[in-house]
């Protein structure tokens, strides 16, 4: 037994580095003065590449499943592990010169870090308790996160998440009250057969809760209305944060209840249809922004759309499962991507202000449209062989609409990620000169970096797919 | 080898992207690259001999993304080198043509070094997804022609117009391709497998549904009627060369898909659709004539003239559907008419385009109205411009007679009632007659006066494109001893 719970301990090592290199992070950073913060930030960083980079030690380590089923070490989370703690790093790396030498820089850093550590809860969770708790580990961080910019924006932001953050934990909450009472045990594993003699009803009820709780962090309908808000408002590393890394865990999560229950194909219906009003509305609301960072962040509920088609199709695809795994690491490389244009760039809150960007800044023009083009799926980006498995997976499950819906999604999508790319390429002598600040090298390398990323991990799908 | 062809344009359009090339090494780097590219194709042509059915010639095949059943597959066949041929023929023209522009010519010449590159990728292609890939990168390509080069106010609404429609085609493709891919015994993208497997046949509704998002997707490629409405804006507003990539190479990946993918793959449903698809062409055919009739802009009456030319290629695919009337060697005709039809209209229209391109050079308009005794002041242009409309035409001796008279002898064989896209022929002469008459015969006035003549770089690119269109007219066994084996095997392929 002693033994044993030495073995689970390691398996979580990722999981644990992040907490640990939290509380770490919040020590320092209190003990620091405000000019030495940056330490606090460094060794942030340090921490999620480490999580990172443990990953392979719990490969071996690790049985499938620890703390007697509760926690899931599959290749499920495995992904979840190096996307999240990736693009934590990512996103730490792009955002430090957008928190320097602010007031809360090093709580700011801690706080991502527990929300990342919450996020691998949630993805690996194998327990409906366990599910409840990585939510609130998940959310609760989120909430400081956006109110920490001060502004009355961010305020607003924070607030409306909090509140649709609360709705939803306690939805979810009745969820697994729901399914536990019914079936008399919260572990995944067992919920099949506990709740085959169980009312259909009760149990569709009581998922269909569960998945609309994790709805909220997925930033997919009916748990959407934070995302914008947040984007726009928050600050730009929070910004990219919030919208890249706590919504992956959520997918896998939701995966993982579907393919639970006993009879799924109630939960996936319900899921193919969120699926479908979250990407159009999603694409159809982003089409007016002018707002870089708002406008991101309803393509970031389009995407939210794509990436749930292969939950809905979960139990009837084998293709659902690796394609799911391959969308999420390709959405977060494209997306921190794409974010990390607009924290190179801070001073640009219009479409307009982006005019001319590519004859100053060539490599940073260049990396935006391999961004932006990758978000809408041209090949030979991830996220093109992400939505192509999809959609694939999608029909071989028997959802072809959902097929057809991603592709019409698609070209949808494409109309308002052009009204960025368009004025890149326009000559810059009719905007009136402005004062614009300095490009901020460190988040340009590191959206360079995604957008190179963001290729290659499409043109070597293979590689990734063959462990997936 | 074919490898080697694919991306040696895109290494060169790589290197390029360095700032630090000078604008005159990028230009004579460009034509430099084009013109390697264009003897490797030939050393291939020399070698090449029709492989058999099921298989490809210089075939190389790599594990891509073998999980979802996609692989590095490429190859040719008689089907694909004719057009890989023109495809480096007039990317070189362009590079000739482009010398002495003075627009961020590096940056151009990278950009149509990555256009070459992914052009040729569609055509040797063996495996759906790798040729959505390129299909798709065409599109982003030629969007950033039409959009950093363009000219005039609307340039950047016609390259939205065109990316956001010709996108819509190729996501209806796409999803055509998934319906291929999940259809089939062992799901696979591969090209040659999935004419092996046949994985719809026997299922009308499904099979009917698929060849459906194909043939969408192909025909806002194409365009055909009533998916052509990109191609005008697009071709008024993009720069002389990217016309002519536009005309001469893009818009042949639509109707090349229709006899590499569709017909082969989906030969039942393409026989149920035949007729469909014959009407569709008549229609592009007249509908393309009459409304380049009509046209007071030059360059836009030899875009239009593209829709109808590509409507004899749609109209000659859909009468090899035809397999029930019994002729067989008629519909194996009209097969050879539209890969000749797509050669040659690839090589004339690239031609004219360029040739149009100086007009606006020169005066800075394409008004039919604006010019009058262009003759006088520019005999070679008025020269060239007249050998490139009765080619065009269909006149005996050039490439397009020999395509639409098999065209027609095949179509007219097997359907008799498709003789009314005769039509089609007497009003494109009539058009070419009357713009030729309005702009470069009578009394020297407007754009005209103090027009300066071709110069040696554009004489030499659309004049080497009509020769070559006057050598397939005149010695056609040079181009149709490739093509007829590989059309006698669709033929084949289709009646299954």
């Amino acid at each position: 037994m002693e033994s044993d719970a030495g073995l689970d301990v390691l398996a979580m090592l990722p999981e644990i580095v992040l907490i640990a290199g939290a509380l770490v992070v919040l020590l320092t950073g209190s003990y620091l003065p405000r000019s030495r913060q940056g330490v606090a930030y460094g060794i942030a960083t340090a921490t999620a590449l480490l999580s990172a980079t443990v990953v392979p030690v719990t490969f071996a380590a690790a049985p499938e499943a620890v703390f007697a089923g509760t926690f899931l070490v599959d290749t499920t989370t495995q992904v979840a592990r190096i996307a999240v703690s990736g693009a934590t790093a990512l996103v730490l790396l792009a955002g430090r010169r957008s928190i320097a030498g602010s007031p809360r820089e090093s709580e700011t850093a801690a706080l991502a870090l527990l929300g990342a550590a919450g996020t691998l809860v949630i993805a690996g969770a194998g327990d409906l308790l366990v599910l409840a708790v990585g939510f609130l580990l998940a959310s609760i961080p989120l909430y400081g996160l956006i109110g920490l910019a001060g502004t009355a924006r961010a305020a607003e932001a924070s607030l409306k998440t909090y509140l649709l953050g609360a709705l939803f934990g306690i939805l979810l909450l009745v969820g697994v009250t729901l399914l536990t009472g019914l079936s008399g045990t919260s572990v995944y594993g067992e919920l099949p057969a506990a709740l085959a003699e169980s009312p259909a009803g009760a149990v569709t009820v009581g998922a269909a809760a569960v998945l609309s709780g994790l709805m909220f962090k997925a930033g997919a309908v009916p748990g959407h209305f934070w995302v914008p808000d947040s984007a726009q408002g928050a600050n730009g590393l929070v910004a990219t944060f919030l919208t890249t890394v706590p919504k992956l865990g959520a997918f896998l999560a939701a995966f993982r209840v579907v393919a639970a229950l006993p009879d799924p194909a109630p939960a996936a219906a319900f899921v193919g249809v969120l699926a479908l009003v979250t990407m159009t509305l999603g694409n159809l609301a982003a089409y007016t922004q002018d707002d870089p960072r708002r406008l991101l962040g309803w393509s970031t509920v389009g995407q939210a759309g794509f990436l749930l088609v292969p939950v809905a199709v979960a139990p009837t695809s084998a293709l659902a499962l690796p394609a799911l795994l391959f969308y999420v690491l390709a959405y977060a490389v494209t997306n921190a991507a794409a974010f990390s244009v607009t924290l190179a760039l801070p001073g640009f809150r219009s479409l307009a202000d982006y005019r001319g960007l590519a004859r100053r800044h060539p490599a940073l023009a260049a990396a935006l449209v391999v961004a932006l083009l990758g978000l809408v799926g041209t090949p030979p980006t991830a996220i093109f062989v992400g939505k192509l498995t999809v959609a694939a997976a999608a029909w071989q499950g028997g959802a072809a609409w959902l097929a057809v819906a991603v592709m019409a999604n698609s070209v949808v999508s494409l109309y308002y990620y052009l009204r960025w790319i368009i004025p890149l390429y326009r000559p810059a002598d009719a905007v009136p000169a402005q004062p614009t600040a300095p490009l901020r090298v460190g988040a340009a390398r590191t959206a360079m970096a995604g957008a190179v990323l963001s290729v290659l991990l499409g043109v070597a799908a293979g590689v990734v797919f063959s462990v997936l | 080898m074919l490898s080697a062809i694919v991306f040696l344009p895109l290494a060169a359009a790589l290197l390029l992207t360095v700032p630090a090339v000078s604008d005159r090494v990028a230009r004579w780097a460009w034509v430099a690259v084009a013109a390697a590219d264009l003897g490797l194709v030939a050393v291939v042509w020399a070698n090449f001999e029709e492989p058999p059915e099921g298989r490809l010639a210089f075939e190389e095949r790599l594990e891509w993304i073998p999980g979802v059943g996609a692989s590095y597959h490429i190859g040719v066949d008689g089907l694909s080198l004719p057009l890989v041929a023109m495809t480096t023929i007039v990317f070189l023209a362009c590079a000739i043509y482009a010398l002495r522009d003075e627009d961020r010519p590096r940056i151009q010449a990278a950009l149509f070094l990555f256009l070459q590159s992914v052009s040729l990728g569609v055509f040797v292609a063996a495996d759906l997804i790798l040729f959505f890939v390129f299909f798709d990168l065409s599109i982003v390509g030629m969007y950033f022609v039409i959009a950093g080069w363009g000219h005039g106010a609307t340039a950047g609404r016609s390259a939205l117009k065109f990316f956001l429609y010709t996108f819509l085609g190729s996501l209806a493709l796409l999803l055509g391709f998934i319906g291929l891919y999940v259809s089939a015994d062992t799901p696979t993208f591969d090209m040659v497998e999935l004419a092996e497997m046949l994985p719809l046949q026997g299922e009308p509704v499904a099979g009917g549904a698929v060849l459906a998002a194909i043939l969408i997707g192909l025909a806002v490629k194409t365009p055909t009627v009533p998916f052509h409405t990109w191609l005008p804006p697009a071709h008024t507003d993009a720069p002389a060369i990217g016309s002519a990539v536009l005309a001469g190479v893009l818009l042949k990946m639509g109707t090349y898909g229709f006899v590499r993918i569709a017909m082969p793959m989906l030969p039942e449903a393409w026989r149920a659709w035949a007729w469909p698809i014959i009407i569709v062409g008549v229609i592009s055919v007249l509908y393309g004539a009459l409304v380049a009739l009509a046209q007071q802009n030059l360059k836009r009456m030899v875009a239009y003239t593209s829709v109808n030319h590509m409507g004899y290629v749609v109209l000659a695919v859909g009468v090899a559907g035809l397999v029930n009337s019994g002729t067989e060697d008629a519909r194996r005709l009209a097969i050879v008419g539209a890969e000749t039809q797509m050669v040659s209209h690839g090589l004339i229209t690239a031609a004219l385009f360029l040739l149009v391109g100086v007009l606006r050079d020169r005066a800075g308009s394409y008004d039919l109205s604006g010019y009058g005794g262009l003759a006088a002041p520019a005999p070679r242009l008025t020269t060239l411009f007249a050998i490139g409309a009765f080619a065009s035409l269909g006149l005996p001796a050039f490439s397009g007679f020999i395509a639409e008279f098999q065209i027609f002898a095949g179509a007219i064989g097997t359907a008799p009632v498709t003789a009314v896209a005769l039509l089609g022929i007497l009003l494109t002469a009539a058009m070419f007659l009357l713009a030729l008459q309005r702009i470069f015969a009578g009394k020297t006035r407007g754009g005209s006066i103090g027009f300066r003549d071709l110069s040696a770089h554009e004489l030499w690119s659309a004049g080497s494109l009509l020769a070559l269109s006057l050598l397939i007219g005149v010695l056609p066994r040079v181009i149709l001893d490739v093509i007829e084996p590989a059309a006698a095997t669709l033929a084949e392929l289709v009646g299954r």
